[in-house]
């Protein structure tokens, strides 16, 4: 109650014509359980103020009574549509820590895993985008698409989602020996499905007028509110991890970080779909040239880490994702901290979508590519 | 600046904190009277210009909670981890510095959520994730009875 009052008090003077609407828990634009106490005068959206913890699965406390390796499996289940990532983000961090030199095959079969990911989770955004305005269509073309990826993974690991693949050392397995092929056949596939989502949404007149100039942010408050991603760099904020901060096999491949200063929901649509061709490409460069050798390196047993602080950033399908890793020389982190890339990007939500109409709420909430879990840990 | 230049930079222009070169960045660490105003200048300052909060964090260590703030520099690229104890380990206290970098006002409602550090002139300090009842559960002396199971 105290924070209702909080808001009708925060507002300059009295407003007898606002009301408060709860949008969610279970609102099917909200993608998982997020509840946002809307300030509403008609269906202009005054104040927006998230509340989170739904799902809250204390993650950080957890990692603290289990060893590195039993980490990786854990953070897959944050967001489960950028699992690889997050797993090689705990990998690389323990790597770095005990200065383990991975052989160079591992890094090319991360980065193209990482890039796989990052098309199938671009994909499912792309159905619901369309879904949440009202485009039904969207949703079957993106799930036909995205159903070849999960295909290569589940031949790759066993796990269609919560891939678990990335070690401390290397991957789990080898690749499939049918692996390279499938990749190829599925990126020529795709490359010729890719301009009918141009054609059947990004083109469409309607979809235009309701995400064109809508949901504006600045790139002076994209970076104060530490939105990163596609969203960030849709305000031209120049903060793709695998430019500035190379890890794996991204310094060796060609590729554009895109940029865009029109910040609004459009841009931040359209810079995904070019993130698509992107990753294409990058993985292109890399399939061919897997070059032969061990799959990981022999670990010791029990994995423990040097006294001391590790960071590790990675760039996952929704932004900066980051580890922090405080030990004291056990065999169990002494503290984890996962920086997620949800947690900040919601937040700048109200900057977005005050003095927009209801529904524009729900196209700006799509371009941010929210996933509950991500946010809550 | 590299960090070689950086922690010499800091070095001479922080001369009440404490600078060291850490395995992979420099680490600032500032008293907690300080850290308003030094968060100010790392901000501000045309040489550092801080502006990018990319991860905020607390520790719980036997005598101190320290808040960890992960800082970047989108202009010149750099890297600082600036550091702060609070005073008192079961009551800590430290400035907000949710009026340097905005992000930081969810970040430290999270820090006050599971490990129950108050921030001070926060605008809206409440509990992000749990309710009311809960202790603080990142705290390490933190038992929960019902759901643990001890080995």
């Amino acid at each position: 109650m105290s924070e209702i009052k909080e808001i009708i008090i925060s507002s300059d003077k009295i407003h007898t014509d606002q009301y408060l609407v709860n949008m969610g828990p279970q609102h099917p634009s909200t993608h998982g359980v997020l509840r946002l106490l809307v300030r509403l005068e008609g269906e202009i959206v005054h104040h927006i103020q998230p509340h989170v913890g739904y799902i809250h699965s204390g993650i950080e406390k957890m990692c603290e009574a289990i060893s590195y390796p039993q980490v990786i499996h854990l953070t897959d289940r944050m967001d489960y549509l950028s699992a690889h990532m997050n797993n090689e983000a705990v990998a690389l961090c323990v790597e770095n820590a005990l200065q383990v030199e991975v052989p160079e095959r591992v890094k090319y079969i991360r980065t193209i895993m990482d890039e796989l990911s990052r098309l199938a989770s671009h994909q499912l955004w792309w159905c619901v985008m369309g879904m949440d305005l009202g485009a039904l269509t969207t949703f079957f073309y993106g799930l036909r698409d995205r159903e070849h990826i999960l295909d290569i993974f589940e031949e790759t690991c066993g796990a269609r989602m919560t891939l678990n693949y990335s070690l401390p050392g290397g991957v789990m397995f080898d690749i499939h020996p049918n692996f390279q092929k499938r990749v190829k056949e599925f990126i020529k596939e795709f490359k010729k499905k890719l301009p009918e989502y141009d054609q059947l949404l990004t083109g469409n007149v309607i979809f235009q007028e309701r995400t064109k100039e809508i949901g504006y942010l600045s790139l002076e408050d994209a970076i104060a509110w530490g939105v990163t991603g596609p969203a960030g760099r849709g305000s031209g904020f120049s903060c793709d991890v695998r430019k500035h901060h190379p890890y794996s096999a991204y310094p060796l491949v060609q590729f554009e970080e895109k940029l865009d200063t029109r910040g609004d929901t459009f841009t931040r649509y359209r810079l995904r779909i070019e993130e698509m061709h992107e990753s294409m490409h990058i993985i292109e460069q890399l399939i061919d040239n897997i070059p032969e050798g061990d799959y990981a390196v022999k670990m010791k047993g029990v994995v423990k880490l040097p006294e001391g602080e590790f960071y590790q950033r990675v760039e996952s399908a929704r932004g900066e994702f980051g580890v922090y890793i405080v030990s004291d020389g056990k065999k169990n982190p002494y503290r984890v901290k996962f920086r997620s890339p949800g947690f900040s990007n919601l937040f700048a939500l109200n900057k977005m979508a005050s003095g927009h109409k209801i529904a524009d709420l729900v196209a700006i909430m799509s371009t941010l590519d929210l996933v509950i879990p991500d946010i809550d840990r | 600046m590299t960090n070689e230049e950086l922690q010499a930079y800091l070095t001479g222009e922080f001369s009440k904190a404490e600078v060291k070169l850490g395995k992979q960045y420099v680490e600032i660490l500032v008293q907690a009277a300080d850290l308003h105003e030094t968060s100010v200048r790392l901000k501000n300052e045309p040489e550092l210009s801080f502006d990018y909060l990319f991860c905020l964090s607390g520790v719980d260590y036997p005598e101190t909670m320290q808040i960890v703030y992960h800082l970047e520099s989108v202009k010149h690229r750099h890297v600082v981890v600036l550091k702060v104890n609070t005073a008192d380990r079961t009551d800590p206290k430290v400035d907000t510095v949710s009026d340097v970098w905005r992000t930081a006002k969810y970040h430290e409602r999270e820090v006050y959520d599971l490990l129950g550090v108050k921030f001070n002139n926060h605008k809206d300090l409440r509990r992000l994730f749990l309710d009311d009842s809960w202790g603080f559960p990142l705290r390490k002396d933190y038992k929960d009875e019902v759901r643990i199971v001890e080995r």
